[in-house]
């Protein structure tokens, strides 16, 4: 497949590269755009909204046409650096993440619309306009470059924009906080990742030239295990900051709640992806020829942050930082997929790498949809309610039907249950999982299916929590004091959250087309596929090593629960009594108020105390004892604090490093010109001992 | 038999072994304890008859019947009377954090299992799989012995790590020579008699079984 | 694929449907024998399902449609795994539709459902039995899928009409792994049907309230729906079980003699494993909530080393 594409097709107009850069060129014009209309907001946010739609659909079709077609198209573009111009490539590879991104975005430009709207009735949306478009061309730009500079640049004006993003609320001390400590991680990454780039451009062209910034000169590039191991723990630890795999995960559920919304949709939906794009392209791409301890790390983070990140998650209580902890869960999921493609590959079993490639990429898909899908549902219900705590929540579901309904759709993708779509990649990963039997190495045979363990605890706790939060935010009594006027969420929300439930259930329901559409990409990467035996028993069934092994079927559980559904209603139709409403029955309990309701922290009660030593729990009760027996309090009030316990292991002692090292360093500065001057003579004076 | 058939129930019943040192690990009352120590015993003697029954070294029923009499009549028909003498046999022993010493326990199993790999490439003895599962008897048992407080359970936790290691012997090479198994299991005797004497004094001088007790002795208190 | 075999797929699916209650009689009878008792009769549940589906629904007044919905999704699961799970027969035409996973999968699904419900009416007692559940089922389901997994890899599947059939084939007897497996099965079916450690199904008290607290505030057909479905999931788990370790019976071919054999078998074998079922629920004490920890932890315990043992012994 590579470089079969002559240098003539680059001059072909209508190629999917240059579609996908079409779209980026639009994306770009955005700012100006802002800056044109910015005192007619409603129209800014029409327009802005039509642009990114339009651009998004225009990557879509790039991303499908290259991923459909197999073909790689490339474009070197005379910007950048004197000498060192920008490289774009489209492969398969690309493709799907282009694809991801795309769809997502689309979806999140037609809810934006609506979204935006309501931001707009109460503050100026210029700058959130100008980098949400920016944000969405980084992400596009990321997928395409080639070559470490533009890489590196798109990955910058991503970072850039999602901060501007994060700070849009600038007025609120918690925002500014949550944008500083996602810029610090961010750039720690980015620093990592430089070095990376940095040590392969090195060894691709010998420590001579410049030449080895593109990926083609790295492909070539023979890389001896040390620098290759060196490269690719740096481009790790870069990707996990990004990716908010634990312990790097801190900045995650900070930043994306308190951005608006629709952009919280896309972070957590696909700008986590571009970095699970940079791990696949590094190790698969790039560097190819692995260890086996490689893929185990990456495995082992993946199960820590899988579990971890639901763990958190069930003990928030904040709607959206909720939905946050779970981006770490999930990409933990994902992660634990293309950890075991890494494992499979380092001992030639490319077959079952292919599997384990094509769930973890699965995943990647359908994350981005739910959590979408998710994200702007809390979106809408923070835009109805103004309040992001689930414990002031409830019975939305009442004034809020659509909403609740869609929501609930992602919940039941997320909680990975059949036959949406969140259940389809975990099955896969669970097949990975017991294909460990072929693996030589006994221990690695033996430790590997533990693993599988730990994903379905993560499952099973992503449902609970998932009970916990459409069953405290949607159903039950409204738990606040006062109730505030709810209302819907308008059209143009609605369809977007429409788009992306529908999207999750056709995900669900056709799993073997999506395998065999995605199967170039390990056939590309790994020159492995799975399409012959994932469709051997037709495309109705799903059976990815063979049919007498596993299969699923999610289109005929879907019609099983119809066709049952309906004969069961009818049939108890036929002649059924009035259904009689009346007020609680609750075991003959009266004078229950919706304050005694189960609420989240009290759902999350039982599971705090079994999983209670992995958090910093501070619980204390005060009593004020009003009336005459202190037996008797008047009133109690109780306070619950959950902490990451990864705070005081691992940020405090580097904050409090890097202060010592600072104010030492402080210490320099006198103010006194001649001290300036002393340094600078020393520097000199080292400097020519070394020349020397 | 086949050898077949024999193979399996030798690996059977170390399956079987394995799973009542995971039970003694997790049992809280002294008088399971002791239940399971029996029940182990008597496992072990039958998996030693088949392995002499497969490998055919008749020394093998020797020691079978000498750890069916030793392990399972006399040693735990000590540790009954003892602790019936001290009145201790309904006691209950707080087990601090039984899952995480669980999820130790099996970590084990998969250490042991890493360790013996290699001997078990070589060796080409029938019942060399469950090498692995003796030698995991065998560190359950110090577990045990680390993580509990009661006099009493210390030494089933010893019992239990002895259980181990003539296991591994089994399995491994056979079993040792039968001097070296008598002598194993005149000293186990000797050993339990000395602890059932010194449970007395620590008994009488504490007035509980509980080791952390024994802190005292230490200078300077 | 022939049409008789889709035959045999009715014929099953009816079997779950009507066999389910008689089951639960059974058990029930046992039950009050080995309490000293005079039991109901054995088609005792038969008479409360009918008399529930003659009486009118009588609805919270803000229920919401999840409520509604309910009912009719959990009895849908249990029907749908009926035709999955080879109760009589392994050649089924819907067989293919799920693995073992998959089924864990479903009833999840239900048991999602039926929390949200709990949830809907916003009763203190309804969000206690939701998170309970929850939790029980986040240990749970770990230990049932390590179970799953054991016997998956012992028989290289996790289809369970192909694990019937290498069970068949298969000369080996006794395996360590299966056996694990096996008991940790059992101590899963116990929790995951509310039997014990900490539910009771037969009573109405705080304390060991967990499925009868989601499904407090139901009533007429929607409770009728639920109480069937809840008899079938212990039905459809038992029958899980006998596949996975004991499918001795189970026809491998469709022709109506052996179907007839298979019915027989498995008529005795549901007898069997409710007089099992009494001795275990009998002879344990109840628990304490919190020390449900150590009662699953026992059952993933038995289940990892039964997969240890795979690795190890096998």
């Amino acid at each position: 497949m590579e470089n079969t594409i002559s240098p003539l097709c680059k001059i072909e107009v209508f190629a999917p590269i240059n579609v996908a850069s079409l779209s980026i060129a639009l994306l770009l014009l955005l700012p100006a755009l802002a800056a044109i209309f910015r005192r007619r907001q409603s129209a800014l946010v029409a327009a802005c909204s039509a642009l990114i739609g339009f651009s998004s659909l225009l990557s879509i079709i790039a991303g499908v046409w290259t991923v459909s077609s197999h073909i790689t198209g490339r474009l070197v573009l005379p910007i950048g650096l004197p000498d060192l111009p920008f490289h774009l490539r489209l492969d398969p590879l690309s493709g799907f993440f282009l694809f991801v991104v795309g769809l997502l975005s689309f979806f999140v430009s037609v809810y934006s619309a609506g979204y935006m709207r309501g931001i707009a009735a109460h503050r100026p949306v210029t700058r959130l306009v100008s980098f949400y478009g920016l944000f969405v061309a980084g992400m596009f730009m990321v997928v395409l470059a080639d070559d470490a500079l533009f890489f590196l640049v798109s990955w910058e004006v991503m970072a850039a924009a999602s901060y501007f993003l994060v700070m849009f609320e600038d007025e609120k001390a918690v925002n500014r906080r949550a944008a500083f400590l996602y810029m610090v991680i961010a750039h720690v990454g980015a620093i990592a990742i430089l070095l990376s780039f940095g040590v392969m451009a090195g060894i691709a062209s010998g420590f001579e030239s410049f030449n080895g910034y593109t990926f083609d000169a790295m492909r070539q590039a023979k890389f001896p295990l040390e620098w290759a191991t060196v490269a690719f723990l740096l481009s790790f630890f870069g990707f996990a900051a990004k990716a908010g795999v634990v312990p790097l995960h801190v900045w995650l559920p900070e930043a994306h709640p308190v951005a608006p919304s629709n952009i919280s949709a896309l972070m957590s939906g696909v700008m986590l992806k571009t970095a699970i794009y940079g791990i696949v392209r590094i190790t698969f791409d790039i560097l190819k020829v692995f260890p086996w301890w490689w893929g185990a790390i990456v495995l082992v983070l993946g199960l820590v942050s899988a579990v971890m990140g639901v763990l958190y998650a069930l003990m928030q209580h904040d709607l959206k930082r909720l939905l946050a902890y779970h981006s770490v869960e999930n990409i933990g999921i994902i992660l634990i997929g293309i950890g075991l493609a890494m494992i499979f590959t380092s001992f030639n079993l490319s077959v079952l790498a292919a599997l384990a490639l094509i769930a973890g990429l699965y995943h990647t898909l359908n994350h981005a949809m739910f959590k979408g899908l998710l994200f702007m549902g809390a979106g809408a219900v923070l835009h109805a309610t103004g309040e992001r705590n689930m414990e002031e929540m409830g019975g939305l579901i009442h004034q809020m039907p659509w909403t609740a309904a869609l929501f609930l759709v992602g919940c039941i993708s997320i909680s990975a249950l059949p036959p949406f779509n969140g259940f389809v990649s975990e099955w896969l990963t669970f097949q990975a999982f017991l294909l460990s039997p072929s693996l030589p190495s006994s221990l690695i045979r033996l430790l590997v299916p533990l693993g599988a363990a730990l994903l379905a605890l993560t499952g099973a706790l992503a449902a609970a929590c998932f009970v916990k939060a459409f069953g405290v935010t949607f159903l039950g009594h409204w738990r606040g004091h006062g109730r505030p006027h709810v209302h819907e969420a308008d059209w143009f929300m609605r369809a977007g959250m429409l788009m992306a439930a529908v999207t999750c259930l056709l995900l669900g329901i056709f799993p073997t087309m999506v395998v065999e559409w995605l199967d170039i990409i390990p056939g590309q990467l790994l020159g492995a596929t799975i399409s012959t035996s994932a469709g051997a028993a037709g495309w109705m069934w799903l059976t990815p090593i063979a049919p007498e092994r596993a299969s699923y079927s999610g289109l005929v559980v879907l019609f099983g629960f119809i066709m049952i559904f309906a004969a069961a209603y009818f049939i108890l139709h036929i002649k059924a009594g009035k259904i009689q409403r009346v007020p609680v029955w609750d075991c003959g309990f009266e004078k229950m108020t919706a304050r005694m309701q189960y609420n989240a922290t009290s759902f999350s009660m039982p599971i705090r105390r079994i999983f209670g030593f992995l958090f910093n729990i501070g619980e204390h009760k005060r009593l004020s004892p009003q009336s005459a027996h202190p037996a008797f309090p008047a009133k109690m009030h109780y306070y619950l604090r959950v902490r990451d316990r990864f705070w005081n292991w691992l940020y405090m002692p580097v904050t409090k490093t890097s202060f010592w090292f600072s104010r030492g360093i402080g210490n320099l500065q006198r103010g006194r010109i001649q001290t300036y001057l002393i340094y600078s003579f020393i520097t000199i004076i080292i400097l020519l001992v070394f020349v020397r | 038999m086949s050898l077949q058939v024999a193979a399996q129930i030798n690996s059977f019943l170390a399956a079987i072994v394995l799973l009542t040192a995971f039970a003694m690990l997790m049992q809280r009352r002294v008088y399971g304890l002791i239940h399971l120590f029996t029940w182990q015993g008597l496992f072990l003697s039958i998996n030693t008859a088949i392995v002499g029954y497969v490998a055919n070294r008749h020394h093998l029923y020797i020691s079978s019947i000498l750890t069916l009499s030793l392990k399972v009549i006399l040693l735990p028909y000590i540790l009954h009377m003892l602790i019936i003498k001290l009145k201790i046999h309904k006691e209950v022993e707080t087990v601090v954090n039984s899952s995480f010493t669980m999820f130790i326990g099996i970590a084990l199993v998969i250490f042991s299992y890493y360790l013996t790999a290699p001997v078990t490439e070589l060796s080409t003895s029938i019942t060399r799989s469950t090498l692995a599962v003796a030698l995991a008897t065998v560190m359950i048992g110090l577990l045990m012995m680390i993580t509990r407080r009661h006099a009493v359970t210390q030494i089933i936790g010893f019992l239990a790590m002895e259980n181990g290691l003539f296991f591994a012997a089994t399995s491994a090479t056979y079993g040792m020579p039968l001097v070296v198994e008598l002598g194993v299991a005149l000293d186990v005797l000797i050993a339990a008699f000395i602890f059932g004497i010194f449970f007395f004094h620590i008994h009488t001088t504490f007035d509980s079984l509980d080791v952390d007790q024994m802190a005292r002795l230490k200078e300077g208190d | 694929m022939n049409p008789f075999s889709f035959f045999i797929e009715i014929v099953q699916v009816a079997t779950l449907l009507g066999l389910a209650p008689l089951f639960i009689g059974w058990v029930r009878m046992l039950k009050c024998w080995t309490q000293g008792r005079s039991s109901a009769s054995i088609l005792q549940p038969y008479m409360d399902l009918a008399k529930l589906f003659r009486k009118n629904v009588v609805l919270a007044e803000n229920a919401s449609w999840v409520f509604r919905f309910t009912p009719y999704l959990v009895f849908c699961t249990a029907v749908l795994a009926g035709g999955i799970i080879p109760i009589l027969s392994v050649d089924l035409p819907f067989a293919p539709t799920a693995d073992v996973i998959v089924l864990v999968g479903l009833f999840a699904t239900a048991r999602f459902f039926t929390a949200l419900a709990g949830m809907d009416i916003g009763t203190a007692f309804g969000g206690m039995g939701s998170s309970r559940e929850m939790t029980i089922a986040s240990l749970a389901e770990p230990a049932m899928l390590m179970s799953i997994f054991t016997v998956s890899l012992a028989n290289k599947s996790t289809s369970i009409a192909q694990i019937v059939q290498v069970i068949y084939s298969g000369q080996s007897v006794l395996r360590p792994s299966l056996a694990f497996a096996f008991f940790a099965f059992i101590l899963i079916t116990l929790t995951e049907t509310g039997r014990i450690p900490v539910d009771n199904p037969a009573t109405h008290l705080e304390l060991t309230m967990i499925h009868e607290a989601m499904i407090l505030e139901y009533s007429g057909r929607h409770l009728a729906l639920i109480e069937w479905a809840s008899m079938m999931k212990l039905f459809l788990f038992v029958m899980l079980g006998i596949a996975c370790f004991a499918p001795w019976g189970i026809a491998e071919s469709v022709d109506i003699v052996t179907v007839l054999y298979a019915f027989i078998f498995m008529v005795l074998k549901l007898g069997i494993v409710g007089a099992g079922l009494i001795l275990i629920e009998t002879g344990l004490a109840k628990m304490r909530l919190f020390r449900l920890t150590e009662f699953l932890g026992a059952a993933f315990l038995m289940a990892t080393l039964g997969m240890l043992s795979f690795f190890i012994l096998e």
